[in-house]
């Protein structure tokens, strides 16, 4: 087998220095009803070209994005990711090594992360960023769980325009320790109800910007009320490329910063990996979960990078650590931070504002289809349109003329009310005026033939 | 001044060498329409930097040879299965029918992807003899966070929420007592006995009416397969509780036994360490779970269903598969990427190639254990499973404490082993070879272990220099967590 060194010979030579003749004299350990030899109802093994065609075969029953015009986003984005990305994270240095326990032996990715957390700072306007998490909705619902650490206090303010998910993720994991959250689903953002929910016993608020439906919002009189009760403000960023264009989540006066970083270097894949970032006031950083890098130095007084803070984490605390994540999206922090330093300041403002004029020129084209309205007053590369027909039976149309044209709202949320006409349209620089047209004729097509 | 050393260059911050008016990306032009963001749009400065194409390249090469890595060299971290990465499996994760696919497109256009996570579903039952399995945990941590959430789901069906205490053998990852606790649950450690195995009789006396369920590693952390693990499963089911095992050394009996014989409740599979997905620096990961027909009807959404050759997904708590489900881990629907990188895996070793795996994995662990005791103190008798722990008694009076003998090995060139885990040996050594090292590659490491036990006796103070030969020497890491400076600033560095 082309993956195992040891040959036969080897094998028995290994054994005599053991002292044992037979392997199993190895597995003595386990129990005489277990059996050493079960059986599998699995094939044997399959050379390189098999496993190849197998998987090949299964991948091509997809539509790709790159094979259609597309359209998807609610948490998930297209976005061209330059080739130098893909090549670097696949060295082997980077690929193939763990999580930094030997910082002279491991600087490489001690000093990428800590520049990740510097961008990561930046683009978010908050003091100091951790190394990641999984994606952006555990980095919310760890979010949740450190305002509540930090405030001692139960109750949670969900944003009725918050992705559906991601408040669903957060109910699972914080529900389960009897809090008490206020979430529904609805369209409307409205900050005076959101403050008329906020009293004494909230220890946070979480609002997603641009939200859901892709609005984009002010939150500044929303964390000012917020702060006045003692309570905490999550911002929830699920596409990042927005930061290009709008006030930062710091600026507006978050104290703790969730998002999704899939945008950045990572393709869709299905979900996943993607990258969850979490940022947050130097105050907070003890409470902050998963790695952090720091600078320090070494007994030359060179400067270099460790892992610190480690004190609240799982392998040092145990039980009392603030989390319990371990491993989190080391090889997709570094697809990211790549992207970022490619972009650069004028990069990333640029690219912002590609992904915006895409989805002024879709939504202009809109406007002048009958019976399709664009619900948003504001929005930065996404935004809802009410259909004249189900979203779900439009997208299934529309995929079977070839574009892949929107998530529909319905399709994430379980909870009451009238979405099922609502369509979720994303855009980004992917997008050509062909795409474009694509979409609006075959829209009329669906809607109307 | 010139700070480079040959092959190791100097790389200075990103923010030292890049610029806000450089850019490595050629965008296409704008069309300068108004903006449609509203009163929350900014034109403000944000701070960061660029690079070129070239000088990013650059930046991140140089980085890269400050890193140690499986394919350069053995990588003996016990408990983390370096194993080798096969290059196939990247080949086909980056399939556009994989990786250029959205979570949310409709169904009918990603019945390839459906199918993928079916398929892998099928092996992992399959592998572990185990009735159901969950596809969505993004690591191993959150693998056990799943498990354990299914387990208080079944309590809560029971309507015994007074079942509190979850047992954890004081031998067990920091990552399971900080689970239970996270869920809420009281967290009681059972100890190990001299052989390095949970003490039965302190298991059996730490049950009482308000025990939930254990949480075993197995085979355990010490490197060794807890031999009673039939006798607790059965001792926890009579007890009212559940028994969660700790996947995380699957990689040891892949292929050779089904967990399920053991009479297990749920276990996390790591796909980065028993199906070669890479480590990548510290994840991506992918932590799948299974569960016995005890726990099923608690297991999270979403579920991937074949009806009769069209795959479906289950996303709705309402339907009838999910009425009992706890709830959704995550967003979306799993580490897809990882599941094809595992599943190129599986399908090159398939089930007699998987069993090589356990096999070879455990026979280079013993036969390590075999070569070094004349020098190395193994922490118990007896044969080990696919690690082999060491305590530091072979470092007495020399002054050299298991760090300094870590620190030496870098200037071998060799990755040191997981040292102080796990905490019930005195200044412990983890060793974890993996299957994928040659006979070859393990006498070289045997020979140059063996020779740095020789220099104890002769030159102990090379240990407290080392490591010597490497970009940067020992790191103050006391300072660094006093003062943390954890990001680049324009100004002179300002502590926090």
């Amino acid at each position: 087998m082309r993956y195992l060194p040891l040959t036969n010979n080897d094998r028995e030579n290994m054994k005599k220095v053991i002292g044992i003749s037979d392997i199993n004299e190895m597995f003595t350990n386990v129990p005489k009803e277990v059996s050493l030899d079960p059986k599998f109802n699995l094939p044997s093994h399959k050379t390189e070209m098999e496993v190849g065609k197998i998987l090949s075969e299964i991948a091509n029953k997809n539509i790709n994005s790159n094979e259609v015009p597309f359209f998807l986003g609610a948490g998930a984005y297209k976005h061209h990711i330059p080739a130098t990305v893909d090549h670097i994270i696949q060295r082997s240095e980077f690929l193939t090594s763990y999580t930094p326990y030997q910082p002279e032996i491991s600087q490489g990715t001690l000093q990428y992360l800590f520049e990740f957390q510097t961008q990561v700072s930046l683009i978010t306007g908050m003091d100091v960023s951790n190394a990641s998490m999984y994606d952006g909705s555990t980095s919310t619902a760890e979010a949740v769980s450190m305002a509540k650490r930090i405030t001692k206090r139960n109750k949670v303010v969900i944003s009725p325009t918050l992705h559906p998910q991601y408040a669903e993720v957060i109910n699972t994991l914080i529900s389960s320790n009897e809090d008490e959250i206020d979430y529904e689903f609805s369209e409307n953002f409205e900050v005076e109800k959101l403050i008329s929910k906020i009293d004494d016993s909230v220890s946070c608020v979480v609002v997603q910007n641009p939200d859901f439906f892709g609005s984009c919002h002010s939150l500044e009189q929303l964390a000012e009320y917020t702060h006045s009760k003692g309570a905490l403000l999550i911002v929830v960023v699920n596409e990042i490329i927005s930061l290009g264009m709008m006030k930062s989540p710091g600026e507006m006066g978050a104290d703790i910063v969730a998002c999704e970083g899939q945008s950045l270097g990572n393709p869709l894949n299905f979900g996943g990996p993607y990258i969850g970032l979490m940022s947050t006031k130097d105050k907070y950083v003890r409470q902050l979960p998963g790695r952090i890098v720091g600078e320090t130095k070494d007994m030359n007084g060179e400067k270099g990078f460790v892992l610190t803070l480690a004190t609240r984490e799982q392998h040092i605390r145990r039980e009392k650590a603030t989390s319990n994540i371990c491993t989190n999206s080391g090889l997709c922090s570094l697809a990211f931070t790549i992207h970022l330093s490619l972009l650069g300041e004028m990069g990333f403002k640029k690219l912002s504002k590609l992904n915006h004029e895409a989805a002024i020129k879709l939504y202009n084209k809109l406007k002048t289809l009958d019976g399709f309205e664009v619900k948003n007053n504001s929005f930065f590369n996404e935004f809802t349109v009410k259909l004249p027909i189900d979203a779900s039976v439009f997208v299934e149309k529309m995929a079977e003329k070839g574009i892949l044209a929107g998530v529909p709202v319905s399709r994430l949320s379980n909870q009451e009310g009238d979405f099922s006409n609502l369509l979720l349209v994303a855009s980004s620089e992917i997008n050509s005026d062909f795409d474009r047209d694509d979409f609006i004729k075959l829209a009329k097509e669906v809607c109307y033939e | 001044m010139n700070k480079n050393k040959g092959l190791d260059h100097d790389e200075q911050l990103l923010f030292e060498v890049g610029n806000i008016d450089k850019t490595g990306v050629d965008l296409a032009e704008l069309d300068n329409l108004s903006h449609m963001i509203g009163d929350s749009f900014s034109d403000n400065e944000i701070g960061l930097v660029g690079l070129s194409e070239p000088e990013t390249i650059r930046h991140y090469v140089r980085l890269s040879r400050k890193n140690y890595s499986i394919d350069a060299g053995l990588y003996p971290l016990g408990s983390c299965t370096m194993k080798h990465n096969p290059r196939l499996n990247e080949k086909m994760a980056r399939l556009e029918g994989f990786s250029e696919i959205h979570p949310l497109q409709p169904i009918s256009t990603c019945q390839g992807a459906l199918e993928l996570i079916n398929l892998i579903s099928s092996w992992l039952k399959e592998l572990t003899g185990m009735t159901a399995v969950t596809m969505t945990p993004k690591a191993g941590a959150q693998g056990e966070l799943c498990g354990m959430m299914a387990i208080k789901q079944a309590l809560l069906d029971r309507n015994e929420l007074n079942r509190k205490v979850v047992l954890v053998p004081d031998s067990a990852h920091g990552t399971n007592p900080a689970t239970a606790a996270f869920l809420g649950f009281e967290v009681k450690t059972i100890k190990s006995n001299e052989k390095g195995l949970i003490d039965f009789s302190d298991f059996k006396n730490n049950i009482d009416e308000n025990f939930a369920g254990v949480m075993i590693t197995n085979p355990n952390t010490c490197g060794l397969f807890e031999t009673d693990i039939v006798k607790i499963s059965e001792l926890t089911h009579k007890s009212g509780g559940y028994l969660y095992c700790d996947g995380a050394n699957f990689n040891a009996v892949v292929g050779k036994l089904k967990p399920g014989d053991l009479g297990i409740d749920a276990m996390h599979i790591n796909l980065h360490k028993t199906f070669s997905t890479p480590h990548g620096g510290g994840g991506p990961g992918s932590g799948p779970v299974v569960f016995s027909n005890r726990l099923e009807k608690f297991c999270p959404t979403p579920l991937v269903k074949n009806i009769k050759g069209d795959f479906i997904l289950v996303e709705d708590s309402n339907e009838k598969d999910l009425k009992k489900s706890f709830g959704r881990l995550n967003v979306f629907h799993g580490q897809m990427g990882m599941f094809v990188r595992a599943m190129s895996y599986m399908l090159s070793h398939g089930a007699d190639g998987l069993r090589q795996v356990s096999e070879d994995a455990v026979l280079n662990a013993n036969y390590l254990r075999a070569s070094l005791s004349s020098h190395l103190t193994p922490a118990f008798d007896g044969f080990c499973m696919h690690e082999i722990l060491f305590s530091d008694d072979f470092l007495k009076d020399t002054g050299v404490e298991t760090l300094d003998f870590a620190k030496a090995m870098i200037d071998e060139g060799y990755h040191p082993m997981t040292i102080y885990f796990p905490l019930v040996i005195h200044g412990a050594l983890l060793v974890e070879p993996t299957e994928t090292e040659s006979k070859q590659s393990l006498d070289h490491f045997i020979k140059t272990l063996c020779d740095l036990v020789e220099r104890l006796k002769k030159d102990s103070d090379s240990f407290k220099a080392a490591p010597v030969f490497t970009p940067i020497r020992r790191l103050d890491e006391t300072q660094a967590a006093r003062k943390p400076v954890l990001r680049w600033k324009e100004e002179p560095l300002i502590a926090i």
